[in-house]
């Protein structure tokens, strides 16, 4: 109880510094779950809260976090044709990987959080925890080699105009995470998409081509390595010939399955030693987040059955047709491709961007399974679909809630 | 049983699910051939292995005389297990399944055995009764004595409905609240009970209009609950429909088949009367939940009624869920609900000529010392029912059940239509990463804890919200647990938005506070569900 004591002493005056009360009230609550009960409703309440949901789903992205933070690394020295093996050299890999993630991780959540924070003192309410997921997704949705800047400004226009502007927490129209994410996209094209920004430490990603490495890698973990007696970063190594660093789908669109499986097998596909955005590679991993969603049931299968029957009903349809090598990819082979497990796990699942309805779950996410793999396949500019066609189910969410309402409320009309 | 008869679907499912993800990755027709050959041999295989310890475990069974033949013995799951059979007591009456809900288990459940407790102290509370004038016309004055069934007050809007006293003895008090509007009148009891000896008319016979000014005349008006908006029926309306749920699902709830026993003749003669007030029908609502033990025979045996079995969990029990399920109220019309106690009193005017208040009255929560049923009257003091019971200090003492019971004083009196008081302990302290962590189980309807793995563990709930007010963001939550057709959370969002065309159109006029209690627990957002139902509901009254 000292430590309650303790914080109880230092609680800033709210009418004096309101920015530093609001600051405090959101740690002190993180620590300690308030004494307040309930009153004129119930008398015992759940011991859910919105805390515990968000961080539940925080939860379910660790694997994703620990796996995309070594890929980083072991994209990188696959790039440079050294420690071919997955735990080769693991010790740079993952060092590797921490020096590239971290920053991310870290502008992601100050940028986010401190936006978040300033607008709870300005309207004089208590933290909301929302961005808490949000800035777990957003490291994991963006290519590695992201820079920082760009990083900030997203981050800046996907909370202040996603979020912010419609109210905060609960009110926003569209995901967050991929509010940030389509930013880049447009403003930013080339930073994420094509063939050059899914693997880091090069100025370029083409045969020749030197590493680049900074005073974190030759300076500090090479003398802390070297001190341990391990292998230290190389700054010779240079991009063999021949080496691409072109996604799955980009091989997929060009050549179908056959020209992906020249280059990757099924089993890494599977486990996600790819190259590809930070989080969404294993298909494994992903998986277990998605499942402990479920049991926990803190994200809405629903929507996660409705994505897979869209994309399969979608990839069938494709097929009959067949007119190009894409076309004929089945259904499960555009499972091992891609972000649509990660889509579909961590992103349509959002609940205040989702249709709210559980009918109208079915819908949204059966249309962001056809549409998101008709941009897949059918268009050549961009070869992954699910960020846009979530988006766009988003804008229509309310509108399918709103013909459900419709026919439950002329049911009732009926009746008299 | 349940379990084991559960693993082999469990495995059939998988198996079959799994086929088509080995087949579809081979790109050859002899593979895909190849794996369903080998699947199907697998699924062959554990049918045959099973088959084998069903029979195996028939042969134990029959060793230790066992009858194989009854209650579906079989490894395998029988189609009974799949569609859900109605218990066989039902026989020719209606039965209906509810889906959605959740049972909170509480410790402190009251003991099946009546104990006798001294209540000194009664009153009837005006605010009891919604819409009431604030400052009734009080007949009575202090220091004056009445017998039960005596006139205490009135509503000067609605003169003809009486009032009355649900115990004989000396008026203590008239304690007023703000604005100088009554708060109670207060009956200091008589030993000895002294009824007012009334005359009833003869209901089979007389007209209607004399049996209405005889139940306002008589105080069993105030019984009568008026739904849609809960109150003390409009003397003009007829009732559609009279509804009565015979069992509450509510968490610690009294079981009315305890309570009924020996009120056998008084509850058909109240259905008799109440048959006569009606243009359609008086429905009862029995438990269908238990597939062995049939609700009493007081129930199931009453004339004149439509009976309808009702199987589920909370809030199965509410009159407002069996009224969606039975026959929905439409809008303009009224129906009449009651307690089955309250049956019961309108029962024995008719036989015995006197306002008969008795309650039993289950004494339930975790802070009781021995949880148990008392029998009172209405509007008993709460510091006399619970005297030396209550076992520690910070607690809070409910009238009614938690959810949709209202907080009383150590010393305030029973509401008007409970017959349960709950005692649990006020959670007005900090818990260390209590979001993350709890320091003790709580119920919850989240995966997130692992109550699951505990289905019968009982908890000792306290009043802590568990969190801060927060926007609504889950969706689907308030859904899973309200087995009613309408979109609860879009209803609520309706109401703070003022849209009455929408309120209505969602069905605001079928529910009512205890039917939402259970959405309000479970919302993660914290949000008052009940006052914002509330308000709504008035706002809909004002406009028609």
């Amino acid at each position: 109880m000292s430590l309650l004591n303790f914080l109880k002493k230092i609680e800033p005056d709210k009418k004096k510094s309101p920015f530093l009360h609001t600051l405090y009230d959101g740690f002190f609550t993180f620590a300690y779950a308030p004494n307040t009960v309930t009153k004129d409703g119930v008398h015992i309440r759940d011991g859910m809260d919105l805390k515990r949901l968000m961080v539940y789903v925080v939860i379910a992205l660790q694997l994703c976090y620990i796996f995309g933070t070594y890929n980083i690394g072991h994209q990188h020295f696959i790039a440079a044709g050294q420690y071919l093996g997955f735990l080769e050299g693991f010790h740079l890999k993952l060092a590797f990987g921490l020096i590239q993630m971290l920053p991310i991780f870290v502008v992601a959540h100050v940028v986010g959080l401190g936006i978040e924070f300033f607008y709870a003192a300005k309207k004089g309410h208590g933290i909301e925890e929302g961005f808490l997921v949000s800035g777990a997704l957003i490291p994991l949705i963006m290519p590695p080699d992201i820079p920082i800047w760009i990083l900030t400004l997203s981050v800046a226009f996907a909370v202040i105009i996603g979020k912010e502007a419609f109210g905060g927490t609960g009110m926003n129209i569209w995901n967050i995470a991929l509010l940030s994410r389509v930013f880049v996209f447009f403003a930013y094209p080339l930073t994420i998409s094509g063939d050059q920004c899914w693997i880091s430490g090069f100025e370029k990603i083409s045969g020749g081509a030197a590493v680049n490495y900074n005073w974190w890698h030759t300076g500090f973990f090479n003398s802390l390595f070297e001190w341990i007696g391990l292998d230290t970063f190389n700054t010779g190594l240079k991009v063999p010939d021949g080496f691409t660093g072109a996604t799955p789908l980009a091989m997929a669109y060009e050549g179908g399955w056959e020209k992906v499986t020249q280059y990757f097998s099924e089993s890494q596909l599977l486990w996600g030693t790819i190259p590809g955005s930070i989080g969404e590679t294993s298909k494994v991993l992903i998986v277990v987040g998605a499942l402990f969603l479920i049991i926990t049931k803190v994200a809405s299968w629903r929507i996660m059955a409705g994505m897979v029957l869209g994309l399969i009903v979608t990839t069938l349809l494709l097929n009959s047709i067949g007119s190009t090598p894409f076309m004929q990819v089945t259904w499960t082979q555009h499972l091992l491709m891609g972000s649509f497990l990660f889509a579909m796990a961590f992103m349509a699942t959002d609940p205040v961007t989702a249709s709210s309805t559980n009918r109208g779950k079915w819908i949204y996410g059966f249309f962001i399974g056809v549409i998101g793999l008709i941009i897949r396949v059918m268009n050549p500019a961009y070869p992954e679909g699910w960020m846009l066609a979530i988006l766009l189910m988003n804008t229509f969410a309310p509108t399918i809630d709103y013909f459900i309402l419709e026919s439950n409320i002329k049911k009732r009309m009926n009746r008299v | 049983m349940k379990t084991i008869q559960f693993q082999p679907t469990v495995i059939l499912f998988l198996l079959f699910s799994a086929t088509p993800l080995f087949s579809q990755s081979e790109t050859s027709g002899q593979n895909l051939l190849l794996t369903s050959v080998i699947a199907i041999c697998v699924v062959l295989i554990l049918w045959a292995l099973l088959t084998l310890a069903n029979n195996l475990m028939r042969i134990e069974a029959s060793k230790h005389g066992i009858d194989t033949n009854k209650n579906n013995f079989s490894v395998f799951p029988g189609l009974a297990d799949f569609i859900n059979q109605k218990p066989s007591f039902t026989t020719g009456e209606k039965f209906i399944n509810l889906t959605k809900g959740f049972d909170i288990k509480l410790e402190g459940e009251a003991k099946k055995a009546i104990e006798t407790v001294q209540v000194n102290r009664f009153a009837i509370k005006p605010t009891d009764f919604r819409g009431m004038s604030p400052i009734p016309k009080i007949e009575v004055e202090i220091g004056q004595s009445v017998k039960a069934g005596d006139v205490l007050f009135y509503d000067k809007k609605r003169d003809t409905i009486q009032y009355v006293a649900p115990v004989s003895g000396e008026i203590v008090a008239v304690e007023r609240g703000e604005k100088r509007s009554i708060a109670s009148v207060v009956i200091l009891a008589d030993k000895k009970m002294d009824y007012r000896k009334f005359t009833t008319p003869d209901f089979t016979s007389c007209s209607r209009e004399e049996l209405v000014s005889f139940l306002q005349s008589s105080g069993l008006w105030t019984l009568i609950n008026e739904r849609p908006f809960d109150r003390v029926p409009d003397t003009q309306k007829v009732p559609v429909n009279i509804f009565i749920s015979t069992f509450d699902t509510a968490p610690l709830a009294p079981d009315f088949n305890f309570v009924v026993s020996g009120n056998e003749t008084s509850f058909q003669k109240g259905l008799d009367v109440l048959k006569v007030l009606t243009s359609g029908f008086v429905h009862l609502g029995l438990d269908g939940r238990s597939k062995n033990i049939p609700p009493h025979d007081a129930f199931r045996n009453t004339t004149g009624v439509k009976k309808t079995y009702f199987s589920g969990k909370h809030p199965a029990g509410n009159v407002g869920i069996q009224i969606h399920h039975v026959a929905p109220i439409k809008s303009g019309q009224t129906v009449w609900t009651l307690g089955v106690q309250d049956v019961i009193t309108i029962g024995n005017m008719f036989l015995h000529k006197i306002y008969d208040a008795s309650r039993i009255i289950a004494l339930t929560g975790a802070e009781l010392k021995s949880p148990a049923y008392v029998k009172s009257y209405i509007g008993c003091n709460v510091a006399d029912l619970l005297k030396n019971n209550i076992a520690g200090e910070n607690n809070r003492i409910v009238s009614g059940d938690v959810l949709s019971g209202k907080q009383v004083d150590n010393d305030g009196f029973l509401g008007y239509r409970d017959d349960q008081i709950t005692v649990i302990k006020e959670g007005n302290d900090y818990e260390l990463f209590g979001w993350l962590l709890p320091q003790s189980p709580r119920p919850s309807l989240s995966g997130t804890f692992p109550n699951f793995l505990y289905p019968d563990h009982q908890f000792t709930a306290e009043t802590n919200t568990h969190g801060e007010k927060r926007a609504m963001v889950v969706t689907g939550q308030y859904e899973e647990v309200l087995p009613v057709d309408t979109y609860p959370q879009h209803l609520f969002k309706a109401i703070l938005t003022n849209n009455i065309e929408k309120m209505e159109g969602l069905g605001i006029l079928e529910l009512t506070e205890e039917d939402v209690a259970l959405c309000e627990f479970a919302c993660t957002s914290k949000s008052p569900l009940q006052k914002i139902l509330r308000d709504g509901l008035e706002i809909v009254k004002e406009q028609s």
